[in-house]
């Protein structure tokens, strides 16, 4: 690893004047679950990290029925899975958060570090850079693409989103609070950037900037799920993710939002699935035909056909999750 | 009565024998208070870090260490494949560096500069065809006339496709080791190793031909305690000879363990082996004729065929043909019964498709055909009785392709193995103190097998006194040399050694009590705690007074094995089935239990001997589910190279584990018998088998990922 500097603010503010004032990059550091072994691996090579660990105001879980839910960027997913607001009112996220299974990054890995973590993409962590470029060629459609992209990737990213939380707090209208030289909301659905080369941002934020928080509009009655596809139980990646919110009316399917992880470099919301859900009596058939149109337009690479199946089931699986409560 | 002195104990008079014996070293190993060779830190130490290629296949042209040495706290620089040099694996070892920190040495090692001329690579070799020159063929092997048996108008012929795919060791404990030159000619290391005794002449032997002078007396090696092993840590590795030359160089002690990366690409290796297979039996379902074209790889040196047809190797008509595949992937290691799991998923599979293909209950056929297993053909039997006892086979069996309605599919399926499992050649020195105190010194090591309890047990057990009493000294190689931990041997060795030097040892005592019990020394017995005169507790002393008529002189007793008296035996069977479920819509294989119906003649400890059977069904079950060196065809390197996408099943990922020794007569008279290796050589085929049974398809290859299971699912079966 890089020797670095290490900065340890207590206010937003000056988190952000340390982020700016360095050559060199800085990088603010939450749980550093990610961001440690990026390092170690020596794709990430940050001057100065600014911890966050000691910026109150990053903290705490709010919930009103009126406003919804706040959560703190440095809020982690123990203290979301413990929260019984969340519990109560988002059921989806919390199966979102309990995907991640391991206690270590349960209790050290943080709201915003999960929105904000870098691809998983094996070339990429072997230090191929983002694109995983060889040779001015990328490495990804005639080399092992069994876990990347099977949507949006007509090139040159091919890598997956890795984040759980993105996709349900998409699919629950969340929007994100950054603080920089001034604060803005950025739509989470808009926070994601699918990069065109090695150095771009994979978030919409500029250098300096933070995010404080993030707002999730109230449930108001939605019926949501997660469903994950993980081969193993203990600490693996899902292969295929879908979250999905709808309002119902009886039977029928008002609205729906649904949005599929792990499929595309960005959380990759799947219209096609909303609209043939929209007004339909729900059934199994309905949830599978939701299923279908998610991945209608999907574009496998060489070795990743077989998660075209698993995000169609993660679809229809979180569908019947959120309506008949099934497992 | 035991016919011969040293005789283990009859089933009457076993005390701890066959009993469950929790490890006495679990205290120190749960608590922390254990030291692996990864918690010695010697004061100045320092630490080692290695540079190594990033080519699958290369010449050095040049290397550039200046900077390197510039570079604050670099104390020693070796390098260790220079210009000239062909590497054949992505991560091959090129330049060590000693520093005072990890930091400095990791910062040193980004400083050096080698160029290499890149050359073609091959690193995946499921494909045959693409394999080319790298591609050696075998001869071809026939027993009887395997033409005329295929061509035989009344046989069922069955083929197939199977493969196993090259894992690695993934050892949890990384390899590495520690050097301290002592005095100039004074090697003192601390390795994690299955191998005390032997590792310092393979040191010194090795230090010589470089041209540093140690005699292999002046070096020592210390074990404690190992993170896994396997099979991959017998020899000290070009690292750790690395280690003790920087040491040198150094004037200070100097560490080296392997960065997770390099323990996966470099440090193990199991060959890999897929097949062709043809296979016939008569409709009553007797095996008649094999046909296998097989090929697989352990490396750069390719891979040898692993002894198939297995278990069942009278199978009348044979004829195999197996080609080595030379691959620019790190070499090949002893995987825990090297080449059977390999040997098992491909037999079993393809006899298993052939039951199907009869219409025969699975668990029918391989008890018709265990005769063809020899001499053990009724173990084999019985195994299988006790196994399906166990798993509720009449229940739960169904013909191949779970009927019920739903998306979850259940199946069973059957495997078999064998292994060898002779004690090796152990030496002890057994010791009985005045002050009652008894200690046992080996040069041995634990693997993590209960090595340490089970040689506990067996003075304990001779000397008539709790397994508490007995003080194990092992570890070391100052101790009496003692084989290394492979093959199964060392239960057999070490209890083999520990017996007859605890017999003597104890002959030794009676001498010293008898005129004080005023009863002829061949007339004692050591029982509870007590030497008594046999039967008759009237006469007796307690351990303690017995020791105190030693005055001032400890008994000192060797023990050897092998020695005189039938102590233990070769050769062992095994049967495991496997129930699992798995989800056609998503090809997720889930193991809902494992049966392992185990023999290994006398069992000395249950505890660690189920144990044994549990952790292999373990790492069985990773295997067959998850393992697997993902190489990439364009930059030759190993993608997964680490814990995240190596994948090891979790607590969750395993189900319900069922152990069942075979003891007691036709068992236990064999004597001890190893365990450590055989059953981890089913778990592979018997869930390929149950996923075949559960989905009427067979999923060709391991591991049995959902995208296997689903490309299977689309070429026919159940969904
Ligand atoms: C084996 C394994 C399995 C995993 N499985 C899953 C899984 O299934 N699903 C899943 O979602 N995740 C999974 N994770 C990832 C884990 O959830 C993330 O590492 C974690 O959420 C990152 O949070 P952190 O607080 O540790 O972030 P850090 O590592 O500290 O930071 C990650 C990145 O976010 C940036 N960052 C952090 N906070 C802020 C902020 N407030 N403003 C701007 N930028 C910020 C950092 O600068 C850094 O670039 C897994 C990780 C491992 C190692």
């Amino acid at each position: 690893m890089q020797t670095f500097e290490y900065a340890s603010p207590t206010s937003v503010k000056e988190a952000v004047q340390l982020l700016a004032s360095t050559s060199g990059g800085a990088e603010p550091f939450a749980g550093g679950t990610d961001l440690i072994s990026a390092m170690k691996d020596g794709i990430v090579t940050p001057a100065r990290l600014v911890s966050l660990q000691h910026v109150k105001e990053l903290r705490g879980i709010k919930f009103s029925s009126d406003s919804g839910l706040s959560l703190g960027a440095m809020v982690t997913f123990e203290e979301l899975l413990d929260n019984a607001d969340v519990k109560q009112n988002y059921p989806a996220l919390v199966q979102a958060a309990d995907g991640v299974s391991s206690p270590q990054i349960r209790s050290l890995g943080t709201v915003a570090g999960d929105l904000c973590q870098r691809p998983r993409c094996w070339y990429y962590r072997a230090g191929f850079g983002l694109l995983a470029t060889y040779n001015g060629k990328s490495l990804v459609p005639d080399g092992d693409n069994r876990y990347h992209a099977i949507l949006g990737n007509s090139g040159p990213a091919y890598f997956v989103n890795p984040s759980s939380l993105a996709p349900i707090l998409i699919a629950l209208g969340a929007t994100v609070r950054v603080e920089g030289e001034g604060q803005r909301e950025v739509k989470l659905e808009q926070f994601f950037v699918t990069p065109t080369n090695d150095n771009q941002n994979l978030f919409a934020l500029k250098p300096h900037e933070v995010v404080t928080e993030i707002q999730v509009p109230p449930p108001n009655d939605a019926k949501m799920a997660v469903y994950e596809v993980r081969q193993k139980t203990a600490l693996d990646w899902p292969l295929a993710a879908a979250a999905v919110v709808l309002k119902m009316d009886g039977d029928t399917v008002k609205s729906a939002r649904v949005v599929l992880g792990h499929v595309a470099p960005v959380p990759w919301p799947a219209p096609e699935a909303e609209q043939a859900l929209a007004g339909k009596t729900f059934s199994e058939d309905v949830a599978d035909e939701a299923g279908k149109a998610a991945v209608a337009k999907a574009t496998p690479l060489s070795k990743n056909g077989y998660k075209v199946q698993l995000t169609r089931v993660a679809v229809k699986r979180a569908l019947l999750r959120a309506v008949k409560g099934e497992a | 009565m035991p016919k011969c002195k040293y005789d283990w104990p009859e089933a009457g008079d076993r005390k701890i024998i066959g009993t469950r014996v929790s490890r006495i070293d679990g205290p120190a190993k749960s608590s922390g208070e254990a030291r692996y060779t990864y918690d010695i830190n010697e004061p100045g130490l320092l630490f080692a870090k290695i540079y190594r290629s990033p080519y699958a296949h290369a010449k050095i042209t040049a290397v550039d260490t200046s900077e390197a040495e510039k570079s604050p706290g670099v104390k020693a620089i070796r390098v260790i494949q220079g210009p000239g040099k062909e590497v054949k694996w992505a991560g091959d070892e090129i330049i060590a560096i000693a520093a005072t920190s990890e930091e400095a040495a990791e910062d040193a090692i980004r400083k050096v500069k080698v160029q290499f001329d890149p050359l073609p690579h091959f690193v995946n070799e499921e494909d045959l065809s693409k394999a080319g020159a790298n591609a050696k063929p075998g001869e071809t092997k026939r027993t009887g006339d395997p033409d005329k048996a295929f061509s035989d108008p009344d046989v069922v012929a069955s083929e197939g496709y199977y493969g196993i795919a090259t894992i690695t060791h993934c050892c949890l404990e990384s390899h590495g080791s520690i050097a301290e030159w002592t005095g100039p000619n004074n090697l003192k290391t601390w390795y994690s190793t299955q191998n005390v005794s032997g590792t310092p002449a393979q040191v010194g032997q090795a230090l010589r031909l470089a041209g540093v002078e140690v005699p292999d007396n002046q070096i020592e090696t210390i074990c404690q305690y190992i993170g896994g092993g396997f099979g991959s840590k017998f020899g000290p590795d070009r690292w750790g000879i690395e280690t003790a030359r920087l040491a040198k160089i150094a004037g200070k002690p100097v560490k080296l363990m392997l960065e997770r990366d390099m323990e996966l690409e470099a440090a193990g290796a199991r060959p890999s082996c897929y097949a062709k297979i043809r296979v016939a039996a008569k409709k009553d379902g007797s095996i008649v004729a094999w046909d296998s074209q097989s090929w697989g790889t352990g490396g750069p040196d390719g891979a040898g065929m692993p002894p198939i047809p297995y278990v069942l190797t009278n199978i009348p008509n044979t004829v195999t043909h197996h080609t080595s595949v030379a691959t620019n992937t790190g070499p090949e290691r002893a995987w825990r019964a090297p080449n059977h799991p390999q040997a098992a998923l491909v037999t079993m599979g393809a006899l298993d498709d052939l039951a199907a293909k009869l219409n025969m209950d699975a668990l029918e056929f391989f008890m018709k055909n265990a005769p063809l297993a020899g001499d053990r053909g009724k173990v084999y039997q019985e195994e299988l009785q006790k196994a399906a006892e166990l798993i509720e086979w009449q229940k739960n069996w169904h013909p191949r392709g779970d009927k019920t309605p739903g998306h979850i599919k259940r199946g069973l399926g059957i495997s078999m193995h064998t292994w060898g499992g002779r004690g090796h050649t152990s030496n002890c020195n057994l010791l009985i103190h005045p002050d009652a105190s008894v200690e046992v010194n080996l040069g041995s090591q634990d693997l993590g097998t209960g090595t340490r309890t089970v040689i506990a047990l067996v003075a304990a057990e001779t000397f008539g006194l709790p397994v508490n009493a007995i003080k194990v000294n092992i570890g070391d190689s100052k101790y009496p040399v003692s084989g290394p931990s492979g093959g199964s041997t060392t239960v057999g060795g070490v209890s083999g050694s520990v017996r007859r030097g605890s017999v003597d040892a104890l002959n030794d005592l009676f001498a010293a009590v008898a005129p004080a019990l005023g009863v002829p020394a061949g007339q004692l017995e050591a029982v509870g705690g007590r030497i008594q005169a046999k039967g008759d507790s009237s006469k007796s002393l307690s351990w303690k007074e017995a020791c105190a008529k030693l005055a001032v002189k400890t008994i000192q007793a060797t023990g050897k094995n092998p020695g005189p008296c039938k102590l233990g035996d070769s050769g062992v069977g095994g049967v495991e089935i496997a129930d699992v479920s798995v989800d056609t819509e998503t090809g997720i294989v889930r193991v809902n239990r494992m049966v392992c119906a185990q023999d290994c003649g006398l069992v000395l400890d249950l505890k660690t001997a189920e144990s044994q059977c549990l952790g292999a069904l373990i790492m069985g079950i990773t295997y067959a589910l998850y393992e697997q060196k993902v190489m990439d065809d364009v930059t030759g390197r190993m993608l997964n190279n680490n814990m995240e996408f190596y994948k090891l099943a979790g607590i969750g990922d395993i189900g319900e584990l069922v152990v069942h020794m075979m003891t007691g007569p036709g068992y236990d008279e064999r004597g001890v018998i190893g365990l450590g290796e055989p059953p981890v050589i089913s778990p592979g085929a018997a869930i390929s088998n149950a996923v075949a049974n559960a989905l009427g398809v067979r999923v060709p290859t391991l591991p049995i990922t959902p995208e296997k299971v689903l490309a299977a699912l689309e070429k026919g079966g159940v969904a």
